[in-house]
C-alpha cells in the first residue's frame, strides 16, 4: 500500500519534471539496465571467467543488475568485486553494519534507490540495529557525524579540510579512530562513484529487493518497470533514433582523424606555459557552462523515502569554476598523486585495501580492446585520458603535464554534458544524454566510458580527502 | 686523473666544517643537489628553485634562479641534479615534462641553457654522467628514458622500458656505459648505454614502484633499491642474476636512497609519506637504524651527502620548507634508547625471553618469571664489529617450556567443554558449572557459581552469600568481616539447630574471608613456591597446581581450607530431591527452588522467619553491583571464560546492568580464544547465545553455499532444486527419481546423489552407485 503511494508520487514527480522540459530517466520495461538493451547484455554473459563467478558470493547465486552491466568488461569486474567485497565483508576496522549504513548514506546523497535499497537489505540481513533504517536521526551521532563529510565529499570534494578530519578524530565520546575513517571514506567514496555509475548506465532495481519486508518497506517500491503510467509511454525504442543520426557517419570518422592528428601535432606543438594554463583554465570554466543550465542548482530536491538518510539536502554540487582562483587553489597531482601518496597513507591506516583500489584504478585506465565502434586496432589511450582528466579537472585537480586542449578536440559537447551530469549530479542523468553521444558506438564502449568516469570520481574524491587526512597528521 | 681525483679528495675532505643548521625556504622543497666542492647546495621545487652558499654558520642565499614575471611551469621542479664535473651546469626535470639545463656562468639574470620537451608526461628524474660532461640521462612518467648530449638540441638516445613510468635513472659509478632505472611496476632494468634497443637486464625488486635506487659508490656491483613496499633491497649485480645480499623494512615507503661516503655498509633513507625522519642504516642490521635525524616537520624530500668522501655532513631539504645541515654526531642512535628486553609466547605456551645478557646473569638465581618449568639458555653473542659503532649489544635468550602433559590451558579447554550455558533451570547450570570447577581443582571459581546460584534463586537467603562475595572480591573492608561475624551470631543463636547447614556454610565463607587476608598478604610465601619448583619433576607437577590457582584467583588457599570448602561445594546436590516439591512456599516462577533451605517441609516456617529477618527487599537486582564487579574482576584477571558464562547463564539478571561494548568486548576475547584452541562448537553455542547484536551476526557471515546445476554447468540462483536457465529439475534423487528438496547427499566421485535415506538403504544393500554409472561409491 505504502509503496503504490509512492508510485503515484513518482509519477507526479515526473510529470512536473516534465513540464519544466526536462526529461526523466526512461526505463525499458526489463533487463539490468534502461539504457541498454537487455540483448547487449546476455550476449556478453558467457565472458564471464571463472574468477567472477567465484567472487559472485555476494549475489547469493543471481548476480544484479548492476553487475551484469558491468560484466561487459568482465576484467574490471573482477578487480572492482574484489575490492568491493573486502570493503563489506572482509576483516576491517568498522563493524560490517557500519559498513552497509555508511553505503546507504553514501548512496542517498544522489538519491541512488538502487544502492541504497540493496544496502537496506542487506542491513537487515545483518539483523542489528534495524531502527536505524528509520532514518538518520536513529542512528548513533558516531555516525550522524560523517554527514558532513559524505556531503562535501558527495558535491564539493575539493572543500574538504583538516578541519573535518579533526573534527571527527578528536577525541571525545563519537571519535572516529584514523583507521575507521579511512575506512569510512573509501567506502563514501565508492559508493558515490558507484552511483554515477548505476545513473550513467541507467541500471535498473533488482527485483528481489522488492521483497524486502519491514521497516525498510517503503523504500524499496517493487521495480518500477511496467507499474506506472509514465513508464509505459516512454518505454518503446521507437523515438530512439534521434535527429542527430543523420550525421553519424561523420561523427566517427572526424574524430579518429582528430585523435591521429593530436598524436602527430604532439612532436611540432610547443604551446607555451601560458597558454597551457589557459587551456585548462578554459576547460574549468567550460565546464561551468555545460549542462547545469536547465537546473536551478539550489532548487530543493523534493521529499522522497530516501530522503531520511540525508542531511541538508540542499548542499548540492557547485561548480569548483565559479568560485576563482583565488581562494580555491588548484590541486596539482604532481604534489598529492595516488600512486606516491593516497596508497601509502590508505594502504598504512587499512592494510591491503590500497592494493585492491590500486588494481582496479589500473584496471580502469588501461583497459582497452583497441577498438572504436567499427574501427579495429586504434590506439585509445589518449581518448581515456582525455576522459579521466576531464572529470579530475571539474574538480579542480590539474596534471602539468597534460595538455588540456585535447580535451576540447576529443570530447564533443554533447559527451562533456554527459560526462558533467554523471560525476557531479548523477541523479539527473536521462536516457537521451545518454543517447546523444557517440551513436555509433556500442553500448559496452558507453559503459567503458562510464566505468573511466566512475574510477575517475573515486580517485578525485578519495585524493582530496586523504590529502586532507595527511595534513591533519602533519 | 685518478691520481688528481685523490689529491682533490683528499685536499677537500678534510676543509668541511660546519654544524647542524638550517634555514627556512620559502616553498616546500622536491630535491636538492650539492655541487661537487661542497661549498653550495641547490633545492628546487614547485615554487622555488634557489642556490644557497654552506657556510660555518649558516645557510646563505646565493641565487634565485626563479626569474620572469609569470614563472612558467619549466620551474617547477620535481627533480634537481648539479654536475660533478662542471660547476656551472645544473640540471632540472619539470613536472611538465620538460628538461632544462642551466648555466650558472650566463652573464644575465635567466640562467637556462637548454630546454628539451620530448617526454610527454612529467620528468621524475634526471642524471648527468659521472664522469663525461656533456651527459645528460632523464627518466620520464610516460617510461621513456632520453639521453641528451648537451652540445645538440635534441636528445641523442631513447631507452623505452616498455612498461610502466620510470621513477629514477642512476648512471653506475664504475661502469662508464651502464645505468640503471626504477620503475613503477617493481622492477628494474639495467641498459647499456650504446645499445638504446633493448635492456641488458631486468629483474623484479619490489612489488609496487620502485622510487629510488642508488649504486654504491665503491663496490661495483651493489645497487641499492627503495619501494613502495616499505623496503630498501642491495643486490648484487656482479652475478648473473641480480641477488638480493641485504633487505632493510622501513616503517613507510621508501622515497629516497643514498649510501654513505666512506662508509661500506651504510645507506640513508627518507620516506615519502607519514614519516617525516631520516634514517641512516647498517644494512648488516636491518631491524634497527643506525642513526635518525628527526629535525624535520614534514615529509623529507631530497637528501644528499654535502661531501663525496666526507660522511659527516647530510643535506636535507622537506615538504616543511626547511633546509637542513645535519652533523653525523648529533644524530640520535635509536639503538641507544632500544629495549633489548624480549618476551614472547610461542605457539604452545612456550615462553622466550630474550635480555641483556650482564642483566640475565645478575638474576639467573631469582627467577622473577612465573610458569616457566625447565630453562633452555642459549645464548647468541653478536661478533665484535670494529669498523662501526653501533653498540654492542649480546643478549641471552631463554626458552621456558611447558612441562609436556601438563597443558596450561588444559583447564580452560576442559571447563569451555563441559560448562552447560543453557538448555536447564538456573540453579542447575550453576551448579554443573560449580562442579565442573571443582573437578578441575579451581575452587575459587566453583565456589562463584555456587554463590551466583544461591543469591540469584532464592530470595530469603541471599545477603549471607552476598557478602561473601563482596569481601571475596575486596570490596569489603575489614570492618564488614565483622559485622558479618556478629550477623552470623545472631543467626546462630536463632535457628541454631535447624539451619546448621546454612551457619555451616556461613562459617566457612568466614574462613575463606580470612583466608583471603592472610595469603594476600603473604606473598613472600608464592614466590617461595616458584623458587622451589625447578627442583624437579614430582614438584614440578605440585607447582602447576599452585601456579594455577594463583593465576586464577590471584590467592592461593592454604590447605586448612579444604576441608571445609569441600563441604560447601558438596552442599548444593542436597536440596535436589527438594525440587521437585511443589509445594514448597518459596517456589517463585520458573525458577529452581531455592536451594538452601534444609530439605524438611516443617522447616519452611522457619525459613520464612529467616526472611523476615533478612526481608526480602533484597531482590536480585541488589547483587547486581556485586555480580558485575565479579565478572569485572574475571575478565582482568584474563578469566573471560568465567565472566563470559556467568554472563550467559545470568541472561537478562545481569545483562541489562553491564554496558553494551563490554559485553561485546568479553565475547569477542572469549569467542576469539575458543576459536584459538577450535572449540568451534563451544564458540558456536556462545555466539547463539549471545544477546550482543554485534555477536550475534558473526554467525550469520559467509553461511551461502553455491550451487551449480547438474545439466547447464551454470550457477543456481533462486531455488536449489529447479535451474532458472534450462528449467530442468537440478537434484533428482537417483533412487527414486523425485526432486530432493531438502537434504541432498551425494557422491564426491560420480557426482550422482539423492534423498538421504535413500542413498543410505542403497549403498547398504549395493556397492555401485544407484544411477548406474559403475561408480564404487562408499557411504560413511
Amino acid at each position: 500500500m505504502n509503496s503504490s503511494t509512492d508510485i503515484c508520487n513518482n509519477c507526479r514527480a515526473a510529470l512536473r519534471e516534465k513540464e519544466k522540459g526536462m526529461k526523466v530517466p526512461q526505463h525499458i520495461s526489463s533487463g539490468p539496465s534502461s539504457f541498454i538493451p537487455e540483448s547487449e547484455i546476455l550476449e556478453a554473459m558467457p565472458l564471464g571467467d571463472h574468477t567472477v563467478m567465484l567472487l559472485a558470493e555476494e549475489f547469493s547465486g543471481r548476480m544484479d543488475n548492476l553487475t551484469q552491466v558491468m560484466g561487459l568488461h568482465p576484467h574490471y569486474l573482477q578487480a572492482f568485486l574484489r575490492c568491493q567485497y573486502y570493503l563489506l565483508r572482509m576483516d576491517g576496522p568498522l563493524p560490517l553494519h557500519y559498513r552497509h549504513y555508511i553505503a546507504i548514506m553514501a548512496a542517498a546523497r544522489h538519491q541512488c534507490s538502487v544502492l541504497v535499497c540493496q544496502h537496506v537489505q542487506e542491513f537487515e540481513q545483518i539483523g542489528v540495529c534495524s531502527d536505524w533504517l528509520r532514518g538518520l536521526e536513529h542512528c548513533p551521532q558516531r555516525i550522524r557525524n560523517l554527514n558532513e563529510i559524505n556531503k562535501i565529499l558527495a558535491h564539493r570534494p575539493w572543500l574538504i579540510t583538516k578541519d573535518h578530519i579533526q573534527a571527527l578524530v578528536k577525541t571525545g565520546e563519537h571519535s572516529w579512530s584514523l583507521a575507521e575513517l579511512v575506512h569510512a571514506v573509501v567506502l563514501l567514496a565508492h559508493f558515490h562513484a558507484l552511483a554515477s555509475f548505476v545513473f550513467g548506465s541507467g541500471i535498473n532495481p533488482d527485483p528481489e529487493v522488492a521483497e524486502v519486508t519491514g521497516v525498510a518497506d517503503d523504500l524499496c517500491p517493487p521495480a518500477v518497470s511496467g507499474i506506472c503510467s509514465c513508464h509505459l509511454t516512454n518505454n518503446g525504442r521507437a523515438n530512439d533514433s534521434s535527429p542527430g543520426n543523420t550525421n553519424v557517419g561523420s561523427e566517427l570518422e572526424v574524430l579518429m582523424e582528430r585523435m591521429k592528428r593530436l598524436q602527430e601535432e604532439r612532436e611540432e606543438d610547443e604551446a607555451s606555459e601560458e597558454e597551457m594554463f589557459t587551456r585548462f583554465e578554459k576547460e574549468k570554466k567550460e565546464s561551468l557552462l555545460v549542462g547545469s543550465g536547465g537546473f536551478d542548482n539550489n532548487k530543493v530536491v523534493p521529499p522522497s523515502p530516501v530522503a531520511r538518510f540525508v542531511d541538508d539536502p540542499s548542499f548540492g554540487y557547485q561548480d569548483f569554476a565559479r568560485h576563482g582562483e583565488d581562494n580555491l587553489p588548484t590541486f596539482r597531482a604532481q604534489d598529492y598523486s595516488w600512486e606516491d601518496h593516497g596508497f601509502s597513507l590508505v594502504n598504512r591506516l587499512y592494510s591491503d585495501v590500497g592494493h585492491l583500489l590500486d588494481d582496479k584504478f589500473r584496471t580502469a585506465c588501461d583497459l582497452t580492446y583497441y577498438n572504436m565502434a567499427s574501427h579495429e586496432g586504434v590506439d585509445t589511450s589518449m581518448l581515456r585520458r582525455a576522459l579521466f582528466n576531464y572529470v579530475h579537472c571539474m574538480y579542480g585537480i590539474r596534471y602539468d603535464d597534460y595538455d588540456y586542449g585535447e580535451v576540447n578536440q576529443l570530447l564533443e559537447r554533447s559527451l562533456k554534458v554527459y560526462i558533467k551530469t554523471v560525476t557531479c549530479y548523477p541523479e539527473r542523468t536521462t536516457r537521451r544524454m545518454y543517447e546523444s553521444y557517440w551513436h555509433q558506438f556500442r553500448h559496452s564502449e558507453k559503459v567503458h566510458v562510464n566505468l573511466l568516469l566512475m574510477e575517475a570520481r573515486m580517485q578525485a574524491e578519495l585524493l582530496y580527502a586523504l590529502r586532507a587526512i595527511t595534513h591533519y597528521m602533519t | 686523473m685518478a691520481v688528481m681525483e685523490k689529491m682533490t679528495r683528499a685536499s677537500s675532505g678534510g676543509m668541511i666544517s660546519g654544524r647542524t643548521m638550517f634555514c627556512h625556504l620559502d616553498a616546500p622543497a622536491n630535491a636538492i643537489s650539492v655541487c661537487r666542492d661542497a661549498t653550495q647546495v641547490v633545492v628546487a621545487g614547485r615554487n622555488i628553485f634557489k642556490i644557497f652558499a654552506l657556510e660555518d654558520e649558516g645557510f646563505v642565499e646565493r641565487l634565485n634562479l626563479r626569474v620572469g614575471r609569470k614563472p612558467s611551469l619549466n620551474f617547477s621542479c620535481a627533480d634537481v641534479m648539479w654536475h660533478q664535473m662542471e660547476e656551472n651546469l645544473l640540471a632540472t626535470a619539470a613536472t611538465n615534462g620538460a628538461v632544462v639545463t642551466w648555466n650558472l656562468g650566463r652573464p644575465c639574470r635567466n640562467k637556462q641553457e637548454q630546454l628539451f620537451t620530448e617526454h610527454k608526461r612529467t620528468v621524475n628524474k634526471v642524471c648527468f654522467h659521472p664522469t663525461e660532461v656533456h651527459m645528460l640521462l632523464s627518466g620520464s612518467q610516460d617510461g621513456y628514458m632520453k639521453c641528451f648530449d648537451l652540445r645538440k638540441k635534441e636528445s641523442v638516445s631513447t631507452f623505452s622500458g616498455q612498461s610502466e613510468s620510470v621513477r629514477d635513472v642512476q648512471f653506475s659509478m664504475k661502469d662508464y656505459f651502464t645505468f640503471a632505472a626504477s620503475f613503477e611496476n617493481g622492477n628494474v632494468q639495467l641498459w647499456d648505454i650504446r645499445r638504446p634497443d633493448r635492456y641488458e637486464r631486468m629483474f623484479t625488486a619490489h612489488t609496487g614502484p620502485v622510487f629510488c635506487c642508488d649504486w654504491h659508490p665503491e663496490d661495483r656491483g651493489w645497487l641499492a633499491t627503495g619501494g613502495r613496499d616499505k623496503m630498501v633491497k642491495v643486490w648484487d649485480m656482479t652475478t648473473n642474476r641480480a641477488k638480493e645480499i641485504f633487505c632493510v623494512q622501513t616503517i613507510a615507503s621508501v622515497a629516497r636512497v643514498k649510501w654513505r661516503p666512506e662508509r661500506k655498509w651504510h645507506l640513508a633513507t627518507c620516506s615519502m609519506m607519514v614519516d617525516h625522519n631520516i634514517y641512516v642504516w647498517d644494512v648488516r642490521r636491518p631491524y634497527i637504524p643506525f642513526a635518525t635525524f628527526e629535525e624535520h616537520k614534514d615529509v623529507t624530500t631530497g637528501i644528499v651527502w654535502r661531501h663525496q668522501h666526507d660522511p659527516d655532513f647530510l643535506l636535507s631539504g622537506s615538504k616543511d620548507s626547511t633546509l637542513y645541515q645535519h652533523m653525523f654526531k648529533d644524530a640520535s642512535r635509536p639503538v641507544d634508547r632500544a629495549n633489548p628486553e624480549g618476551l614472547c609466547f610461542g605457539l604452545f605456551g612456550d615462553l622466550a625471553f630474550a635480555a641483556k645478557e650482564s642483566l640475565m646473569s645478575g638474576e639467573v638465581g631469582r627467577k622473577p618469571y612465573a610458569g616457566g618449568d625447565r630453562r633452555y639458555p642459549i645464548f647468541f653473542f653478536k661478533k665484535p664489529d670494529v669498523t662501526e659503532q653501533f653498540a654492542q649489544v649480546s643478549s641471552a635468550l631463554s626458552v621456558f617450556e611447558t612441562a609436556p602433559g601438563g597443558a596450561p590451558m588444559d583447564w580452560f579447554i576442559k571447563t569451555a567443554r563441559r560448562y552447560l550455558l543453557s538448555g536447564r533451570p538456573f540453579a542447575e547450570l550453576c551448579e554443573h558449572n560449580a562442579k565442573v570447577a571443582k573437578d578441575l581443582n579451581r575452587p575459587q571459581v566453583s565456589t562463584t557459581w555456587t554463590m551466583l546460584r544461591i543469591m540469584f534463586s532464592d530470595p530469603a537467603n541471599p545477603s549471607s552469600s552476598s557478602n561473601h562475595n563482596l569481601s571475596k572480591l575486596g570490596n569489603l573492608p575489614l570492618m564488614n568481616s565483622f559485622s558479618m561475624k556478629e550477623m552470623s551470631s545472631a543467626l546462630t543463636e536463632r535457628n541454631k539447630e535447624n539451619r546448621q547447614d546454612n551457619i555451616h556454610n556461613l562459617d566457612s565463607n568466614l574462613n575463606t574471608t580470612e583466608d583471603n587476608e592472610e595469603t594476600e598478604g603473604s606473598e613472600g610465601q608464592a614466590e617461595y613456591l616458584f623458587g622451589d619448583a625447578e627442583l624437579d619433576d614430582d614438584d614440578l607437577y605440585s607447582m602447576e597446581h599452585e601456579n594455577q590457582a594463583a593465576e586464577e584467583a590471584e590467592f592461593s588457599l592454604p590447605q586448612e581450607a579444604f576441608p571445609l570448602r569441600h563441604e560447601i561445594v558438596d552442599h548444593p546436590s542436597a536440596p535436589e530431591p527438594l525440587t521437585e516439591k511443589p509445594e514448597s512456599p518459596h517456589v517463585s516462577g520458573s525458577e529452581a527452588e531455592a536451594t538452601c533451605l534444609t530439605p524438611m517441609e516443617s522447616f519452611s516456617l522457619i525459613s520464612v522467619s529467616s526472611s523476615l529477618l533478612f526481608p526480602p527487599h533484597l531482590p536480585p537486582a541488589f547483587f547486581s553491583p556485586v555480580v558485575i564487579a565479579m565478572l569485572r574482576y574475571y575478565a582482568e584477571q584474563g578469566d573471560v571464560q568465567m565472566a563470559v558464562s556467568v554472563l550467559i547463564v545470568l541472561g537478562d539478571r545481569i545483562r541489562r546492568e553491564i554496558d553494551e561494548l563490554t559485553q561485546e568486548h568479553w565475547y569477542m576475547s572469549y569467542i576469539d580464544l575458543l576459536q584459538r584452541f577450535e572449540l568451534w562448537n563451544v564458540s558456536n553455542e556462545v555466539i547463539k547465545l549471545s544477546t550482543c547484536g554485534a555477536i550475534s551476526c558473526l554467525n550469520q557471515a559467509s553461511t551461502t553455499l553455491h550451487i551449480n546445476c547438474s545439466n547447464c554447468k551454470r550457477p543456481m540462483n533462486n531455488r536449489g532444486w529447479i535451474c532458472d536457465r534450462c528449467h530442468q529439475c537440478a537434484s533428482v534423487c537417483a533412487v527414486c527419481h523425485h526432486v530432493v528438496k531438502g537434504v541432498f547427499v551425494w557422491c564426491q566421485g560420480c557426482s550422482h546423489g539423492g534423498h538421504l535415506t535413500h542413498i543410505m538403504d542403497w549403498l547398504r544393500n549395493s556397492t555401485y552407485c544407484p544411477a548406474a554409472c559403475g561408480h564404487q561409491c562408499e557411504y560413511t
